[in-house]
């Protein structure tokens, strides 16, 4: 094969490489052009506001495109903010409490992360827990690991959220904090282009078909020779590990999480609504989905403020019943559709 | 025949008080094709489902060279060279029809395949089976005789010792179930391999399997070639009815 198509189902041919060339490009000068432009008589930190939404779009556009490593295969996981929540609680906690840097922590709440993933995982896939129940179950877990986590308040800091303690003059490789948003701006641009080098890969692999045909019918892939189980955790420790990684960005980035945050049903559905709306089956659709989430959220909260929390939860709500309605498979699967069909036609 | 590949002993399978496979024990020789007739309900596709791994025996024994089976699970049993078909063709939808069998022939060969190998090995099982399909083509394109086909195809694609075929003629026209049946005599004369081949009507089978097995509500009540299964008081009585003289002219 020796055209490769980027985004799942539609070839448009070479152009597509230069456009993600020049995106690739822009993305990654931008943080020079954050100091005074004579031309345009900018202040010195113009772009601080922009890049500081681009580096929350990217990293959660990790944690969405994470998700929809499984989410794709019908795989329907409201457990992602459990993830999310143990690998950002896990390496803050062992930072302050243990003094560990998060070069450690991380690959420690990581594993303890993929061990959660198996231990619900497992029983799941091996008793047939599908669809909906299963989506029950990881529901079940993201509630577990908030209350977990206000039950240690002591600890946790409950609802009031949690800091991680500061380190030095506040740049610091070994605590992996940055006063300067311009590092972090690169550290979420890598993991975002990460993840979406993971998605395509699984899409490249064998796997992908396998778990296709998982999806479809467990019976007659196992009489093909496909081993359901271990097809189904590897997919779901992946999914949960890079989303867990999603939550560790988020914490070293914002240096203060909380279980409303990182945690939680609310953070496990906004997952499934922004994928939802972005794209489920192609690879560049979590992303959009974060853009619009993220611009909405920010939107609602400089129109209205913080006095009315919860607001754009119950919007997501409602945006996720049309989207689910009218546009299942979100704004660039649609965009995608009507593309290839106006060609075609 | 040159030494049993399979042995069934005592197998049975009940549903809560409902024994559906009683006490059946049998043994296939290395390349053989044993037909297994019944009526509807008679317990056979349960038998493949026992075989395959896809439902637990109660009872009884399955031993496919030299290994108990029972309790293994299916894609383990596959990879021992067990390939099955189901009855009602159940293909990937989402995917095209050689990636169908590509899949197959990639996990079901029970060692490690390059994927170079797999969709050669997928190629190799549509030309076996004769489907004729376009590179790229979706499985909606085939019809009832091109779903039977692709269903055999993926049992083939697993590379099995042992193929265990379900009413590969169901709803198909006479010139389909001819086509079917010789299908299946040539792949038995190109790869060696043995094959259980069930059916309900007996039609063209008896001219294409070595021996015959019967099934009624359960139990065996018969066991031999076709001529002599043919001519079996018993299988007349509960079975054949008045299909009886022309089955036996068939055989
Ligand atoms: N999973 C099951 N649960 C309950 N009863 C079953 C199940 N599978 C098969 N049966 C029953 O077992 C009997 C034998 O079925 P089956 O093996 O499919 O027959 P055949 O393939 O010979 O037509 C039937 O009466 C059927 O209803
Ligand atoms: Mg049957």
């Amino acid at each position: 094969m020796t055209s490769v198509t980027l985004v799942n189902g539609s070839k448009w041919g070479e152009r597509r490489y230069l456009a993600g060339a020049i995106v690739a490009l822009v993305l990654i000068v931008l943080p020079t052009l954050n100091r005074e432009l004579p031309v345009f008589g900018t202040g010195a930190d113009w772009l601080a506001y922009p890049m500081h939404i681009m580096v929350l779009i990217m990293i959660w556009s990790l944690a969405y495109t994470s998700w929809s490593l499984m989410g794709r295969f019908g795989l329907v996981s409201l457990g992602h903010g459990a993830f999310m929540g143990i690998g950002a609680y896990g390496t803050a906690l062992l930072w302050n409490y243990a003094g560990l840097t998060p070069w450690i922590g991380i690959p420690i709440s990581l594993a303890l992360v993929a061990a959660v993933a198996f231990i619900v995982g497992y029983p799941c896939f091996r008793f047939r827990i599908v669809g909906h129940y299963f989506a029950l179950v990881t529901l079940a877990l993201s509630e577990i690991v908030r209350q977990v986590i206000m039950a240690t308040r002591d600890y946790t800091g409950g609802s009031l959220g949690f800091t991680p303690t500061p380190y030095g003059d506040g740049f610091s490789l070994y605590a992996l904090q940055f006063s300067d948003r311009t590092v972090f701006y690169y550290v979420a641009l890598a993991s975002w282009a990460f993840g979406l080098w993971i998605w395509w890969r699984v899409d490249r692999s064998m796997d992908r078909f396998a778990l296709e045909a998982i999806s479809e019918d467990e019976d007659a892939s196992a009489a093909a020779g496909i081993w359901v189980t271990r097809e189904k955790l590897k997919i779901t420790i992946l999914s949960a590990v890079m989303t867990g990684f999603a939550g560790i960005l988020y914490m070293q980035y914002q240096q203060f999480i909380s279980p409303d945050t990182v945690s939680g049903i609310a953070i496990s559905l906004q997952i499934v609504f922004a994928v939802v709306a972005g794209g489920i089956y192609v690879m560049f659709g979590p992303t959009v989905g974060a853009i619009i989430t993220i611009l909405l959220a920010e939107s609602l909260r400089v129109a209205i403020g913080v006095s009315m929390v919860g607001l754009d939860t119950t919007i997501y709500g409602i945006l996720l019943v049309l989207f689910i309605i009218f546009l299942p498979k979100g704004v660039l699967g649609g965009i995608l559709d009507w593309l290839s069909r106006r060609k075609a036609g | 025949m040159s030494g049993a590949i399979l042995t069934v002993e005592a197998l049975t399978k009940r549903f809560g008080g409902f024994t559906a496979v009683d006490k059946v024990s049998f043994t296939v020789g290395e390349g053989e094709i044993l037909g297994l007739i019944g009526p509807n309900g008679s317990g056979k596709s349960t038998i493949f489902n026992m075989i395959a791994g896809s439902l637990q025996p109660t009872a009884g024994s399955i031993v496919f060279q030299g290994r108990e089976l029972a309790g293994l699970v299916p894609n383990r049993i596959c990879a021992l060279g067990v390939g099955r078909t189901f009855q009602i063709p159940r293909p990937f939808r989402k995917l095209t029809i050689l990636e169908n069998i590509a899949v197959a022939g990639y996990f079901g060969q029970g060692g490690h395949v390059s994927r170079k190998e797999a969709w050669a090995t997928a190629e190799r099982s549509l030309d076996m089976v004769g489907l004729d399909y376009e590179a790229g083509a979706e499985v909606g394109s085939l019809g009832a005789a091109g779903l039977k086909k692709l269903e055999l195809a993926r049992a083939l694609a697993t590379n099995p010792r042992l193929l265990l075929a379900d009413e590969s003629l169901g709803g198909l026209d006479q010139s389909e179930m001819d086509q079917a049946a010789a299908m299946l005599e040539r792949i038995r004369r190109e790869t060696g391999i043995t094959i259980i081949w069930v059916e309900h009507i007996m039609g063209v089978l008896m001219r294409v399997v070595d021996r015959v097995m019967v099934l009624d509500h359960g139990e065996k009540i018969s066991e031999g070639l076709p001529s002599e299964v043919a001519h079996d008081k018993r299988v007349i009585e509960v079975y054949l009815g008045s299909d009886a003289e022309a089955v036996q002219a068939n055989v």
